[in-house]
């Protein structure tokens, strides 16, 4: 991605560390928390449904599928790289599975399909892209066609609806009262890719690539090592989306999930994690993910279109970035 | 000559002759004169967004607004002349252009002015374009019947054997050829894509030089709105829904880098013909159009990786070579 870039002066390293409270007062992630909380309030005084247990988890199903594939797409992104072919594996490994249950299998196996089609999926961009050095933008732009493409071939205008009863859990179930099966599964994994990118010598080497490959690779990291696990894991959290997706369709058309690649992105910039790589964090992107959901359905319970609310998530994308700079403009 | 023919446009010629003579041994019909006009008909559109497409991704950007620009500008164009169908059509085509010009220009000022990457501004405004045209339209859609019988004609109309919306493809091709050859404009794209920092020392403006082609590229998507509208005589929201993206297959089938700075007119037109006829000759073969998807993404692997290794066999880049090795270890 840093190919995009073009501005000499992106990446200064300033010489002077500042104190941590300084830094986290002006820090991305309280920007947006004020922004989700101030949305928060905005859509309780807008209408009288909005603050209700159901309701607010009904919600959640708004962004927990696709922040499950944000998290793994930001360390991606973190890396230099992207992967826009997300959606399409959702729709190829939906395709399987539904194919899987056609065929009589149970639910463990759907699950175990859902996952394998993800890594396979995954694997095939990273080969491209690791072993053969191509650009990564290029590469998904075609599997996204190809993945789904397969998905159109096999499926045609029809569709696999003949799904075991008990797959519906992760889709539809509830672990207590109104906390979801699949909300749980979103604080598991803002956790274990916390963990992963702040935590360990991995997430560390993530960041060290996206700053500086060569650099990376001079100081012992295999690179290429590194960004094949991660399309790997974007995969797999592509195969886990899909599992849930699909459990709570209950069908799989080709076009499931249409689009939301660029959706999965936004919530990621949107996040704070930078498109050239090298910085962000996933506190960042889990607040993102909030916002995301908040406004779609603080807006929906007002009955503004979908579509209306894509332009405030537009205006989101750009303004959150050209504030700050408009602001660092203005004062100088 | 032997560098042309060992070129990427010689080879990728080469295989839309052999596509076209393995569908001729079959199916004779389809290289047919009448219906390869049909067919570079139909994809003109494809290649006048390729064309400004391909003069962004030149400049190191990506412009993934484009199909949200000509449905928007469609839409306007379809609404005004269902409102007023005495407007001549001289006047909605230089409104069409103008308003995708705009549209691009805002692109290009936030990339310019703000130092905003590119693929998030127009992934912002992409979304945007769009909505406004649920919010001007109401989600309403412009049928057939409300509009003027010349808004309607106009790309169908046939001009010495070809129709007008093919002879606007064949027009922009020249333009943007004769522009990216001839003009200290055109040079100038490939110099900030080339090396961004060397085209600073030799006095380009490199955040300029790319709101130029973001400009650009918005006026043809801009045109191609209103050709697109009339021609299939409808206009709603959804209208050309995920065409930017087989708009920069063309260019990367065409051999365009996506790294800036490398690549021919010549490839791209090359490039939109390939999809082009692959499309159209799907039906033609009998093999369902379900399968369009899936070639049209494998040919766009196997084109970047054929790009690759030929860069690579050359050496040109060499101040890259270290990155491309930390790339690929």
């Amino acid at each position: 991605m840093s190919d995009l870039s073009t501005d000499p002066s992106v990446r200064q390293i300033p010489d002077r560390l500042q104190s941590r409270s300084a830094r986290l007062l002006q820090s991305w992630e309280l920007l947006l928390l004020i922004v989700a909380i101030a949305i928060f309030i905005a859509n309780s005084f807008a209408s009288p449904y909005f603050l209700n247990a159901w309701n607010l988890s009904d919600a959640t199903f708004n962004f927990t599928e696709k922040a499950m594939i944000a998290f793994a797409m930001a360390l991606l992104i973190v890396s230099g790289e992207i992967d826009l072919s997300v959606a399409s594996i959702i729709a190829l490994a939906s395709t399987a599975m539904g194919a899987a249950a056609t065929a009589g299998f149970g639910t463990p196996a759907l699950v175990l399909v859902g996952l394998v089609t993800g890594l396979l999926c995954g694997a095939f961009n990273g080969t491209l892209v690791t072993r053969l050095g191509l650009p990564s933008i290029v590469v998904t732009i075609g599997t996204m066609s190809l993945f789904r493409g397969i998905s159109y071939i096999v499926l045609g205008d029809g569709a696999y609806r003949s799904y075991p009863a008990d797959f519906t859990y992760f889709g539809q179930g509830y672990v207590f009262w109104v906390i979801s099966f699949e909300f749980v599964l979103f604080v598991l994994f803002a956790l274990v890719y916390y963990v992963l990118l702040h935590r360990t010598n991995f997430g560390r080497a993530i960041f060290a690539i996206g700053n500086n490959p060569t650099a990376a690779q001079f100081s012992g990291i295999r690179v290429g090592r590194v960004k094949f696990t991660l399309f790997l894991l974007t995969g797999l959290m592509s195969g886990v989306a899909a599992i849930c997706l699909t459990s709570r369709l209950g069908s799989t058309r080709p076009s499931i999930g249409f689009g939301w690649e660029l959706e999965v992105v936004t919530m990621v910039v949107l996040g704070g994690i930078s498109i050239l790589g090298g910085s962000g964090s996933i506190p960042g992107v889990v607040i993102a993910a909030f916002v995301m959901g908040l406004v779609t359905f603080g807006l929906g319970l007002l009955n503004v279109p979908g579509i209306v609310m894509s332009i405030f998530i537009g205006c989101m994308l750009i303004g959150v970035i050209a504030l700050p700079r408009l602001w660092k403009m203005w004062r100088s | 000559m032997m560098t042309f023919l060992k070129s990427r446009e010689a080879m990728l010629g080469a295989a839309i002759l052999l596509l076209l003579f393995l569908i001729a041994s079959r199916f004779p019909a389809f290289v047919a004169p009448a219906n390869l006009v049909r067919v570079f008909t139909d994809t003109s559109p494809l290649l006048i967004l390729a064309l400004g497409q391909t003069v962004v991704i030149l400049t190191r950007c990506i412009d993934l607004s484009v199909a949200a620009n000509l449905a928007l500008t469609g839409m306007v164009c379809a609404m005004l002349n269902a409102a007023m169908p005495g407007l001549p059509v001289a006047a909605i085509l230089l409104l069409a252009v103008a308003l995708g010009a705009f549209m691009g220009a805002l692109n290009g000022l936030l990339v310019w002015k703000l130092a905003i990457p590119s693929i998030v501004v127009t992934l912002g405004t992409m979304t945007i374009f769009r909505g406004i045209i649920f919010l001007i339209s109401d989600g309403a859609w412009v049928n057939a019947h409300e509009m003027s019988a010349s808004f309607t004609g106009f790309p169908r109309s046939t001009v010495l054997g070809l129709p007008v919306l093919a002879w606007f493809g064949l027009l922009v091709a020249v333009l943007v050829a004769v522009m990216i050859a001839r003009t200290p404009l055109g040079r100038a794209f490939y110099a900030v894509g080339g090396n961004p920092h060397a085209a600073i020392y030799t006095g380009i403006d490199v955040g300029k030089t790319q709101f130029w082609a973001f400009t650009l590229s918005g006026a043809l998507a801009g045109l191609t709105g209103y050709l697109w509208v009339a021609r299939y005589a409808v206009a709603y929201v959804d209208i050309a829904g995920g065409f930017e993206l087989e708009v920069v297959a063309a260019c990367v089938i065409g051999g365009i880098s996506i790294a800036g700075g490398a690549g021919t007119i010549l490839g791209t037109i090359l490039g939109a013909l390939f999809l082009g006829i692959v499309k159209n000759a799907l039906p033609v073969v009998d093999i369902s159009p379900f399968w369009q998807m899936a070639i049209s993404g494998t040919a766009i692997i196997v084109a970047v990786t054929l790009n690759v290794r030929n860069a690579r066999a050359k050496g040109r880049i060499i101040l890259r070579s270290a990155q491309a090795e930390g790339a690929t270890a």
